[in-house]
């Protein structure tokens, strides 16, 4: 594995896999938090250089986390289709990179071929790539993901409708979520985060949701976004949960932070599938978000690209119906403006696809970092564009609970309409019924939430 | 996991206040309303006559333009068309009074109507302002006076300027060597609580609130008979900034009151942590918070008693945090 070279008359040597990973990614404040960013545009592009001339072997034979210490790691592993790999593991990255791309290679062929990458090695082709080819790639990949309905078809936007309340008022809760509907959001799910953890609350508003989609017969799916443990408890005690949520990361060290396990998980999707309400065959769900094992000191001097990357390696294995990076919610230690959080949101969606998996984005921002409302639009148009599986929105884009801001429920009707996209195909149908869309557009009674009384 | 015992705490501390005060949750929504959307539309009346003609009912806002120069006929009227103006009104009344009920079941801004598929502009903007106003409040200044007035010292973080303090968050959690000699110099050693305030990301939390709270834990403690530190204020301080002062000056419990991020619905909220003995390498599971404290949410003056009874707790346990949940069983 060759670690150095030589550009414009300046010799650069890397230590390690580790450094040269960390050093090829474009710049990230947590990187350079984490004291491993390139100290250099031109050490930079050096870095991106000497990754771009590595194989897909050396980065599979050079763990950066042996499998012995982390269970992450070790799903990863098991999970590598090896006929797959021995066709590949001669690639150069660069190789790998101008195969994504070319024009013979469409969703089938990428299909195949993500079977036999490690989440290191969709890392390391990730930082060589630009934020077009990022989008374009992403584009050619299509995943359809299953629990009550079917999302992610070309063509196609789906969206969570976040209705979160700062109190988990159940009549609050409604109040959003009949506005969301009535602007054709939610086929994605119907998902809340609430301020109280505990079961007797998150029963409460499974039941209240579950009970409006059984009212209006809204084809879509619930899940209220407690800690595992509690989702677990409350479809035990019978609760209508459709599918289960965990916010998830890349280190098996950071999960322990996060208080879960893979086995935890892993006794999750077989509760829901024996329990819970969702026909499936998926019914997981989970968020992810660069910077966190930085942030819960578990990240093994390893940039936060490649720890993402991670995210997805581990979330494929519990072949979940939805994942969700909640880009822009860190904070700007870790993603400091509206570039950093772009490229972030391009990788991310690019990643989770190439490992396969049915991919959403909240493109969000705090408002202590250098953003705003427009570059999250911005974002949106590259993200469908890309052919995100599905986004989040709450009523203008204003979290009320979690006090930062994600897209509106009118930037998602305008996302489609302006792109030419529609909801998922069984969502549409109920929307026309109901008389929110016609012609594929938002109808004259769209955006009325008195829709939904009675 | 941390994560999770905050809000657990805030609610304690929500349902305590509901218990004690009985109108906490009246107040908090009659007081919400001068920040969120309709603090300049008295709910009702400028909606009435917005929504029908572009509102829900979808009619092409070029309609608006003229109808708005014509104030003697009620807009709403020409949206229904070919309706009776009596009934067409009636029927947007009666539309808009189900409006303004589902309006006041959350803080979250619903009913606003759209045009095309895009907000209203007045919605629009209302939004851009209430941003401007969470970006105007992260970091600042506090104003001498009020640190005068409450009698508090001044020390510094590690941390040069704004940019630094977003970058660095390790600096934010040191005393600058000189703020350390000062401190050491002016504080009293081995208190029972040692109390110390922050501008964190909002000054304007501080200056908004932390007179009341710091007065009324004051009282609150003196009512216990808890002994209480020098007390003094840290521009630029972290959260963990507690350890380093807990190593110092060696107190039972460390309360630090620090501005949190501003959201859209307040940029002036307080956020109270407190830790038993806390010491270089505390994790973070230890640490117990009192969040979202403003007028809109926790009243200050009673968050400060809230905490006195806390601290209480606290010290009878020996414990904060997850290691209190334990203890209490």
């Amino acid at each position: 594995m060759n670690l150095s070279t030589v550009l414009g008359g300046e010799r650069y040597v890397f230590a390690d896999l580790k450094e040269v990973l960390a050093k090829a990614n474009e710049e990230k404040s947590g990187d350079r938090l984490a004291g491993i960013a390139a100290e250099t545009v031109q050490e930079r592009i050096a870095a991106k250089a000497v990754v771009s001339d590595l194989l897909v072997s050396d980065i599979r034979n050079n763990p950066l986390i042996p499998i012995e210490t982390d269970e992450v790691s070790r799903i990863i592993e098991g999970d590598i289709n090896e006929r797959v790999y021995n066709e590949i593991k001669n690639w150069s990255i660069a190789e790998l990179r101008e195969y994504i791309l070319s024009n013979d290679v469409g969703d089938r062929e990428l299909k195949r071929l993500s079977r036999g990458l490690t989440s290191e090695v969709i890392a390391a082709v990730t930082k060589l790539m630009s934020n077009l080819d990022l989008v374009h790639a992403a584009n050619k990949i299509e995943i359809l993901s299953t629990c009550n309905i079917t999302i992610g078809q070309k063509g196609t936007l789906s969206s969570r409708l976040q209705p979160n309340h700062p109190t988990d008022n159940i009549d609050g809760i409604i109040a959003s979520l009949k506005e969301g509907l009535s602007y054709g959001i939610g086929d994605a799910v119907i998902g809340i985060n609430p301020v109280d953890d505990s079961v007797e609350s998150v029963k409460r508003i499974l039941h209240a949701t579950k009970d409006f989609i059984n009212d209006w017969e809204i084809p879509t799916q619930n899940c209220v976004l407690a800690h595992v443990t509690t989702q677990m408890k409350a479809i035990q005690q019978g609760a209508p949960a459709d599918m289960i949520f965990q916010s998830i990361a890349g280190t098996e060290k950071a999960h322990r932070s996060f208080g879960i396990s893979a086995e935890l998980i892993a006794e999750a999707r077989d509760l829901a599938l024996k329990q819970g309400t969702g026909t499936g065959p998926q019914v997981m769900y989970f968020e992810t978000g660069q910077g966190s094992e930085l942030s819960a000191e578990a990240h093994y001097g390893i940039d936060q690209l490649t720890l993402e990357s991670r995210n997805y390696g581990f979330a494929r294995h519990y072949d979940p119906y939805i994942v969700n990076t909640v880009v822009g919610f860190i904070g700007p230690e870790y993603l400091y403006n509206s570039k950093q959080v772009i490229r972030a949101g391009l990788e991310d969606h690019f990643m989770g696809k190439m490992h396969g998996i049915p991919m959403g984005v909240d493109i969000c921002y705090t408002n202590h970092i250098k953003a705003d409302q427009n570059d999250i639009e911005d974002l949106s148009v590259l993200l469908s564009a890309a052919g995100v599986n599905f986004i989040i929105a709450a009523p203008m884009g204003d979290d009320v609970m979690l006090n930062y801001q994600s897209m509106s429920y009118h930037d998602v009707a305008t996302l489609l309409q302006t792109l030419g996209k529609t909801p998922a195909p069984e969502y549409l149908k109920w929307l026309e019924k109901m008389g929110i869309y016609e012609n594929g557009k938002l109808s004259a009674r769209a955006g009325d939430a008195t829709l939904f009384n009675r | 996991m941390n994560e999770q015992l905050i809000e657990q705490i805030t609610k304690m501390v929500v349902e305590k206040l509901q218990e004690t005060k009985g109108k906490a949750e009246n107040r908090k929504s009659d007081e919400a309303m001068p920040v969120n959307l309709f603090a300049d539309a008295p709910v009702g009346q400028a909606l009435a006559t917005e929504h029908p003609d572009a509102g829900p009912a979808g009619a092409v806002t070029f309609h608006r333009t003229t109808e708005h120069k014509q104030p003697a006929v009620p807009s709403k009227v020409a949206s229904t068309g070919t309706c009776h103006k009596q009934d067409g009104n009636k029927q947007s009344d009666a539309k808009e009074t189900e409006l303004a009920e589902l309006r006041k079941k959350t803080p979250a801004r619903v009913g606003v109507g759209r045009a095309g598929s895009r907000p209203k502009t007045k919605t629009w903007l209302q939004f851009r302002l209430d941003h401007a106003a969470a970006v105007d409040a992260v970091y600042g200044e506090v104003p001498d006076e009020l640190l005068e007035r409450l009698e508090l010292f001044q020390v510094h973080s590690k941390v040069a300027d704004k940019e630094e303090y977003i970058r660095r968050p390790d600096l934010g959690r040191r005393l600058s060597d000189e703020s350390k000699q000062t401190v050491m110099e002016k504080c009293k050693k081995g208190p029972t609580v040692q109390i110390v305030a922050s501008n964190g990301l909002s000054a304007k939390a501080i200056e908004e609130n932390l007179e009341d709270v710091y007065l009324s834990l004051e009282q609150s403690l003196r009512n216990l008979n808890i002994d209480m530190g020098t007390t003094f204020y840290v521009d630029k301080g972290r959260v963990a900034l507690m350890d380093e002062i807990g190593e110092m000056l060696q107190p039972d419990v460390v309360v630090m009151l620090i501005g949190e991020r501003p959201g859209l619905v307040s940029a002036e909220s307080l956020s109270a942590y407190l830790c038993y003995q806390p010491r270089i390498g505390t994790i973070e599971a230890d640490r117990m918070v009192i969040s979202n404290i403003h007028k809109g949410g926790i009243p200050p003056v009673e968050a400060g008693a809230y905490l006195g009874t806390v601290i209480q707790k606290v010290l009878k346990y020996e414990a904060s945090g997850v290691s209190l949940v334990n203890k209490e069983g």
